[in-house]
């Protein structure tokens, strides 16, 4: 059985046709074309294919794509515009936080939502907040100086 | 001149395509008439195979083939052998090696049965279990003494014993020796792994291309080049007619080379059957079956020391779990053979392994790649003998170092590149120095009765090693500058996140006088470049970087040499920087590379006999052994002893791997061992039943360190330049993995006084749990300060 969804992605709107089992992820992925967001694991543990929906992280391969009809969903291709990095994006390129880069673009999504709320994080904040996002590469420790260091250069920003 | 990056902190060229999602990795790969592949993976350990029923699967809508053994006729056979045993005199070695799809008798849960191929991978799964597969299921083959002593049920039959390999390796006669020994420390150590777990699991497209008479194949492969030669083999094509691209990969740590996985035999041999291309991508669930481990090892050793503690010698016997095949040879007993020497003179060895089939996943390299398991021997060897001896654990391994000037240092035993364990250059003591003062050991060791009475339980730990690293045989090189000014670099082997994108075009940019986002690097697409043999032993930068260092420098040459014709001056005379070539103090007087490449192309006109056209060059390098890094980890940790939680309260690491291209992706690579050795040592564990089935498939299940879990590090070098290659590097991939077990072990066991309690931690991975098991002496240590706080 299919399902009419329509939706907002990165801005754009869509209308399609999906079938009930579809994973949000795929649907992302193979249907839009959107394969900057990633699947890892589709137990929801990794949390390389976070998303944010309505502006909340969540992980696209624990929903279907019938359930986001009305939503806005913004993946990692929607937080650069016209090839300019976002502060966040630019801070791990300056503090090397990505290594492989298939877990970075669900840390960007997990983190932008966290900045938006935590603008002056601790780095126990920031752990915290990144501990449901695995990394095999980095280690985690320039992830976190890249985290700081985004929100240190947001916050400067008047 | 241009200012050197070599050497600098330059930030990466490939960051910005991945941070906004817009690099290509296989399961990006979208081409029309695709189809997709899944498997039936057989659920017993051990079983016989008495019957397949596909009839339902193939009724199926949107099911466009099912596939069994029996269906690939001719083309069904086992996989190749990547590496023979060394030459080492007296060496058993049973070749047993994987197939595609299991024919008689299933050897590991999870080996596939049937390929099934259909319109969406959702219709591929559905029809996976439609499949009716009768098995006879066996007793399985899980312990590894059980295994050595077994006469019956033997994982391959016809070899009668479950024997895969037996090797001993001797220096100098221990047995003479250890009589005038005045300690000697024995032991039973138990060493386990897990699974590299990268967060991209693997996967294959494969597109046969009619017209074009061409297949190609996307692949996360670590050794794009042999997989492109083995597929041409076996399918009965040309190496020209095969194209295998590894693209941006989701790390590696050694599965991902391992070959052939029957997913890279069948996909493009059903693509060229089907005339469709085909997509398989292994789920996670799948990946925990179906991409090889490196898994345990048991170690019976002794150690023969003088009354000061100088290492007379070492004695290893050893059971090494080698899984249901053994395509990746010996390399995992043999780099545990050999690292477990470390950096310490030790005049008499005697090291005995024996692998042993299981019905177990199949184990190869997975960063570190067995050095651990050797390393864990020797370190606690050390700790137990320094305890007996009432030494100092630092001094104990200062007076055991090779001395600076003993290098070439010829350990007499055969390495895993087939060539004598010879460390090429070594300093080992100026980095013990930085290890203590950086970890503050004479100040923790003065304050840690205080806290013991405070009901702090702080312990120390302080671990050594070797590692192995930049073995032959060779990698290949191409730049070329092209007609836009930019520099192009191609390379044979794949990268899966190790910056080389970064760090070989700054080798470029320095020879070339260009910047070094302007030089575009290509890896691991087999038409870019033809020759290679992939990314493994820490040896991207050793061997790939000084052959993109000869070529680099070919073309700078070429460059000069043109520029010279063009302004019809001495060559001495020109200056390279800012991607441009000018006389030297007259002003103007300045032609772009571009231009230079166009002139070195000519369209028209006569050239002089023997021109090669263009700015281009290739280089090859091979060294002649590997290049031995060294390192101390060091840390100080916390021990809830009610909980055994830890908290690692300071960690550092002291490294030499010879001379640094790019210190930021150089700290990079060590957090991220040290972040994978963490995990190895307290979090990470593969359970298996006495059934042969793992009990802990899934990322809940199978702990991974997150951002709690990891500390942070402090990093510092050394730098002992390796003479073995112009560059003067070794390679840094391992590093940061390969000592961790025996930290926490000694660190462990020194908060919670627990060798005073008669109790050591002779095995890896601990976890709270085992940890309460194993100091069951816990209840005795006073923990009401604790409660107190």
């Amino acid at each position: 059985m299919s399902h009419k969804v329509s939706l907002t992605v990165n801005g754009t709107a869509h209308t399609r046709e999906v079938e009930a089992r579809l994973l949000l992820s795929d649907f992302l992925r193979h249907d839009l074309g959107l394969t900057g967001t990633h699947v890892g694991c589709e137990h929801g543990v990794c949390g390389a294919c976070t998303i944010l929906l309505d502006g909340v992280p969540v992980r696209s391969c624990l929903m279907f794509a019938a359930q986001i009809n009305g939503k806005s969903i913004t993946t990692v291709e929607g937080l650069s515009a016209d090839g300019k990095l976002s502060p966040l994006q630019e801070a791990f390129r300056d503090a090397h936080g990505l290594q492989c880069g298939y877990c970075t673009p669900g840390i960007l999504t997990t983190m932008t939502a966290f900045l938006a709320e935590t603008p002056k994080p601790s780095e126990g904040d920031i752990r915290e907040a990144l501990s449901g996002n695995l990394c095999r590469c980095t280690g985690y420790q320039n992830i976190v100086d890249a985290v700081k260091l985004a929100a240190e250069r947001m916050s400067a920003k008047p | 001149m241009s200012t050197r990056s070599f050497g600098q902190p330059i930030k990466r060229n490939e960051d910005a395509r991945l941070l906004q999602g817009k690099a290509l990795f296989v399961d990006d790969v979208e081409l029309p008439r695709l189809l997709h592949a899944a498997f039936v993976r057989s659920p017993h350990a051990h079983a016989r195979i008495r019957g397949i029923d596909t009839s339902a699967a193939k009724k199926r809508a949107g099911v466009v083939a099912v596939y069994t053994a029996a269906d690939l006729g001719d083309y069904w056979k086992p996989g190749p052998l990547l590496l023979p045993p060394p030459p080492i005199e007296g060496v058993v070695f049973n070749e047993r090696t994987q197939v595609p799809l299991v024919k008689d008798k299933v050897r590991h849960a999870g080996e596939p049965v049937v390929l099934v191929i259909a319109e969406d991978r959702y219709i591929a799964e559905d029809a996976a279990g439609d499949v009716v597969v009768d098995y006879e299921a066996l007793p399985a083959v899980v312990d590894l003494e059980k295994a050595r002593d077994a006469k019956t049920g033997f994982v391959h039959d016809d070899l009668k014993t479950n024997v895969a390999a037996h090797v001993r390796q001797t220096k100098g006669d221990y047995a003479k020796a250890v009589a005038g020994a005045a300690c000697v420390i024995k032991r039973r150590f138990l060493y386990d792994r897990g699974t590299s777990l990268p967060i991209e699991t693997r996967g294959v497209v494969a597109q046969w291309d009619g017209k074009a008479d061409r297949l190609t194949v996307w692949d996360t492969t670590q050794a794009p080049v042999f997989i492109r030669n083995g597929l041409a083999a076996m399918l009965n094509l040309s190496e020209r007619q095969v194209r295998v691209i590894a693209p941006f990969i989701g790390g590696g740590f050694g599965p991902k080379i391992m070959m052939f996985y029957p997913e890279e035999v069948l996909l493009p041999w059903a693509a060229m059957k089907l005339d469709r291309p085909i997509k398989w991508i292994e789920d996670r669930f799948e990946h925990f079956f179906a991409t090889t481990h490196e898994r345990g090892q048991l170690h019976d050793a002794e150690i023969a020391l003088s009354k000061d503690g100088r290492i007379i010698g070492v004695k290893d016997v050893f059971l090494h779990d080698t899984g249901a095949y053994d395509p990746y040879g010996l390399t995992v007993p043999i780099n545990s053979q050999c690292t477990l020497l470390g950096p310490y003179i030790v005049p008499n060895y005697d090291s005995t392994f024996t692998a042993l089939f299981t019905n177990k996943p199949i184990v190869t390299p997975y960063r570190g790649a067995g050095r651990q398991h050797g390393v864990f021997v020797m370190e606690r060897l050390l700790d137990i003998a320094a305890r007996e001896l009432k030494m100092d654990r630092a001094e104990i391994r200062r007076i055991n170092f090779i001395p600076p000037d003993a290098f070439p240092y010829d350990n007499q035993i055969i390495y895993q590149d087939f060539a004598p364990l010879v460390y090429d250059s070594g300093n080992y003591q100026p980095i013990l120095d930085k290890a203590l003062k950086a970890i503050g050991y004479k100040q923790f060791l003065e304050e840690q009765p205080a806290l013991r009475a405070a009901g702090k339980h702080q312990g120390i730990g302080l671990v050594c090693y070797v590692e192995g690293t930049g073995i032959g045989p060779y990698e290949g090189a191409k730049v070329q500058v092209q007609g836009s000014g930019k520099v192009s670099l191609a390379t044979g082997i794949g990268t899966q996140g190790q910056g080389h994108y970064t760090s070989f075009a700054q080798i470029v940019a320095d020879q070339v006088g260009v910047a070094v986002t302007d030089v575009d690097v290509v890896t691991g697409d087999t038409d870019q470049f033809y020759w290679g043999a992939g990314t493994f032993a820490s040896r991207g930068a050793v061997v790939a970087g000084n052959a993109v260092n000869d070529a680099a420098k070919v073309v700078r040459q070429k460059i000069l040499r043109t520029a010279a014709e063009h302004f019809e001056c001495a060559e001495e005379d020109l200056a390279l920087s800012n991607g441009a070539v000018s006389v030297v103090g007259v002003p103007g007087k300045t032609v772009k590379l571009g231009v230079l490449a166009d002139e070195a192309n000519p369209m028209r006109g006569a050239v002089k006999p023997g021109t090669e056209p263009g700015l281009e060059a290739t280089s090859y390098f091979g060294p002649e052994m590997g290049a031995t890094a060294a390192g101390i980890h060091a840390m100080i940790v916390e021990v809830d002893p009610e909980t055994c939680t830890l908290e690692i309260k300071k960690y550092v690491v002291v490294h030499d791997c010879g001379t640094v291209i790019n210190p930021l992706i150089l700290a990079g690579q060590i957090h991220g061992g040290v972040a994978q050795g963490v995990g190895n040592a307290f979090y990470e564990q593969l359970v298996f039943d006495d059934r042969g089935q793992l009990l802990n498939a899934s990322l809940a299940d199978y702990l991974i360190p997150t951002a709690l879990d990891v500390p942070r590090m402090t990093l510092d070098h050394t730098v002992t330049p390796s003479p073995l290659n112009p560059l003067g590097i070794k390679g840094a991939g391992e590093a940061g993995a390969i000592p961790v077990g025996p930290l926490f072990a000694q660190a462990i066991e020194d908060a919670l006084g627990l060798p005073g309690q008669g109790v050591e931690l002779n095995e890896i991975p601990l976890s709270p749990s085992r940890l309460w098991e194993l100091a069951g002496a816990l209840a005795k240590i006073d923990t009401s300060a604790t409660r107190v706080r």
